[in-house]
């Protein structure tokens, strides 16, 4: 597949991660600017930070200059779903060379859910390949959303509210494509279980970490129930 | 605000954020030893676990307690399925889904 025709695929599957990322950017940008920062810091902590909701928590905490261990403390436990994700491409990345260590930073829910569903791509070569385009253009939507917003967020006024609904449809999407893909069906309805268990319970701030880490303890130890080669 | 300490709180949380993504790749892919079992059945299992997670922490804000704040989400990710379940493209499910739900929630129809 020639190169060009890998940036079209990495770009049309990014669409649905353009559509929210800039909304997403934008709020951000103009938030941060509110607080009393220059878009230079829009920018920079986009290139360098790149986490979604961590960065909106990150307004906060520097509006109110927020005690340093504080900082560290929250940024791990907003970011800590993150652990689980590495998990899945520590040999695909592994094997990525140069493109590892950006791999690895640029991590984040949606580069990991476009990542989980490049399955069909042939060879190995390529699908390393578009993996690297989609993370590269997935951050390049959060940091020209984020510059937009802060230079020109008071000026947008057409109504694009719940275009961020995009995120929960990609997600939807890829939860559909793995389903199809496979006959066991167990994992998908324990982290959809401990989930929504974990919601009901502990309410929509803090439910993630825990629904992860019981899915986490559930999956390995009904391992050989599921099926070491699931 | 002082540029100093505005620059150690994002240096901390850029460092912060990147210790969770590395954390895995230190503990297991460092070494050319082979990934522990246990580690690589996790990796070909999660990604179903964390997708379905992922769907429900996208809507998490809805609340039962009122149809307005909830049918909307609820529509939303149901178009979408349906969609995609009978076409298969999907970018076609997303616009489809995300369409249904910007009409819904700027008409406040529901």
């Amino acid at each position: 597949m020639s190169t060009l025709r890998l940036w079209r695929k990495a770009f049309l599957r990014t669409i649905p991660v353009l559509m929210g990322y800039s909304v997403l950017g934008i709020a951000f940008g103009l938030l941060l600017q509110q607080a009393g920062y220059h878009w230079l810091w829009a920018l920079g902590i986009s290139v360098f930070v790149f986490a979604g909701s961590m960065q909106f928590v990150l307004v906060g905490l520097l509006s109110q200059q927020a005690p340093l261990t504080t900082v560290a403390i929250t940024t791990l436990l907003v970011n800590s779903r993150h652990i689980f994700y590495g998990i899945s491409f520590i040999e695909r990345f592994r094997s990525m060379g140069r493109r590892a260590p950006y791999m690895i930073f640029s991590l984040t829910d949606e580069t990991y859910a476009l990542l989980c569903a490049t399955g069909d791509v042939g060879s190995k070569e390529e699908r390393d390949t578009l993996s690297f385009r989609i993370a590269v253009l997935n951050q390049s939507y959060w940091v020209s959303g984020s510059v937009i917003g802060s230079v020109l967020g008071s000026y947008i006024s057409f109504d694009i509210t719940g275009i961020d609904f995009a995120m929960t449809a990609l997600f939807t999407v890829i939860f559909i494509e793995q389903w199809l893909s496979t006959k066991r069906h167990v994992p998908a309805v324990i982290g959809a279980a401990c989930a929504i268990g974990s919601l009901l319970l502990f309410g929509p701030e803090n439910f993630l970490l825990p629904a992860l880490m019981v899915a986490v303890t559930i999956l390995l130890a009904g391992r050989s129930l599921i099926g070491e080669d699931a | 605000m002082n540029i100093r300490y505005s620059l150690l709180i994002v240096l901390v949380t850029a460092i912060s954020t990147l210790a969770t993504r590395v954390v895995p790749f230190l503990l297991f892919g460092t070494a050319k030893q082979e990934v522990p079992r246990a580690i690589s059945y996790l990796g070909r299992v999660l990604p179903p676990a964390v997708m379905a997670a992922l769907v429900v922490y996208s809507v998490k804000h809805i609340s039962f307690l009122d149809h307005t704040l909830w049918m909307n989400e609820i529509i939303g990710v149901i178009v979408t399925a349906v969609v995609h379940l009978w076409r298969r493209n999907t970018l076609v499910s997303i616009a489809a889904g995300t369409g249904i739900y910007m009409v819904l929630v700027q008409t406040a129809l529901l």
